[in-house]
């Protein structure tokens, strides 16, 4: 029992979590018809709260309650597993990454996020608005823009065999390795 | 007599079209909906747990310096595949008896424009939608600030959708 806590505690590998998630596909389909996809959860936010009289606002988001209740479902459980389920040793990131990030400027590997970005304080510099305001305004409009995210496209659009929603994600992955590799470099030079 | 009633029902629900409609046509109680908030808490513990919600994971993936990421979509996708084929060849039902819906999804240019402009949001953020609710239960508060501005984000796309290409 000890021996089975002790592994739950650890990192999980890809072949553990990856069909775990893609068991979510079944098990929304099956327990209420549902469609897998999380992006959509802030369109019913807007929908909710700003409808503003834009018709792609104006429809009844009550109905779409369920995806609202799932991505607070995703929140209690990051509660959950960071307070109770912590990873005993450090958190381990390949050497070339570390490598790679530290020419950048950043130095603190301790945790999931660097402390160097992921801070309040660092939220009201340039820096700041850029990794967050306008980074998540690139998540929130290119995911809407494009129909659905790594959810919606990526597991449950190729799970159905999709050709739009492999185009979608190969151009997810262009889009990250373009950030990645040309602009992120630029962006780190600004401070 | 009942499938008259179930034309009828159907009939009065709107079009709309997002990527996870609920196409159940029972209606759900609150306490149904509770299903929903399990299977979401489940799915962040997996996030936090795999390291999914990571920045440096996403890093990683984009400088082709770990299998992790690529392992955790590629296997969640194979699974998910295998799944709809089993629930589409032996025509399984839902739980309240209900036929599976699925959505054909058609091509338009925002799969492009939009993939592309996601893509390089995830990898700045290190976050895609879901992994933003689990970073903000582990304790990130900074990334408040990127959920409000993925909400901004999606409501610009509705104010400016007629204007753009698609």
């Amino acid at each position: 029992m000890k021996q089975m806590f002790d592994f739950i505690l650890q990192p999980w590998p890809w072949y553990v979590a990856g069909p775990l998630i893609g068991l979510t596909v079944p098990t929304l389909l099956l327990i209420g018809n549902k469609s897998f996809g999380i992006s959509s959860s802030l369109r019913h936010v807007c929908a909710a709260c700003f409808p503003a009289d834009i018709p792609f606002f104006k429809y009844d988001w009550k109905k779409e309650i369920w995806n609202l209740i799932f991505v607070l479902g995703v929140f209690f459980g990051g509660i959950i597993a960071t307070n109770f389920l912590a990873n005993p040793s450090d958190f381990v990131l390949s050497e070339a990454t570390i490598n790679d990030l530290k020419a950048l400027g950043i130095n603190d590997f301790s945790g999931l996020m660097p402390a160097d970005l992921f801070s309040v304080e660092t939220l009201f510099s340039v820096k700041g608005l850029i990794f967050f305001v306008f980074g998540g305004f690139l998540v929130g409009f290119g995911t809407r823009y494009a129909g659905g995210c790594t959810s919606g496209h990526a597991i449950m659009g190729l799970s159905n065999l999709q050709v739009p929603s492999l185009i979608a994600t190969c151009c997810f992955m262009v889009g990250g390795f373009t950030m990645t590799h040309l602009i992120m470099p630029i962006i780190f030079k600004l401070f | 007599m009942k499938n008259i009633q179930e034309i009828q029902n159907t009939a009065v629900v709107e079009p709309f079209v997002c990527e996870a409609p609920n196409d159940m046509k029972k209606a759900e109680s609150w306490t149904d909906n509770i299903k929903y908030l399990i299977v979401g808490i489940l799915f962040g513990i997996v996030f936090v747990k795999a390291e999914i919600i990571s920045w440096f994971r996403i890093q990683e993936m984009f400088r082709l310096q770990s299998f992790h990421m690529y392992g955790v979509i590629g296997s969640a996708v194979v699974v998910g595949m295998i799944s709809v084929f089993l629930i589409k060849k032996f025509n399984i039902k839902t739980i309240a008896g209900e036929t599976v819906d699925f959505h054909p999804k058609k091509f338009q240019k925002g799969q492009v424009y939009g993939g592309l402009i996601f893509g390089l949001g995830w990898a700045i953020t290190g976050a895609c939608p879901g992994p933003i609710f689990a970073q903000i239960g582990s304790g990130y508060m900074v990334v408040i600030a990127t959920l409000l501005s993925a909400v901004a984000g999606t409501w610009v796309y509705g104010l400016l959708k007629d204007k753009l290409p698609n």
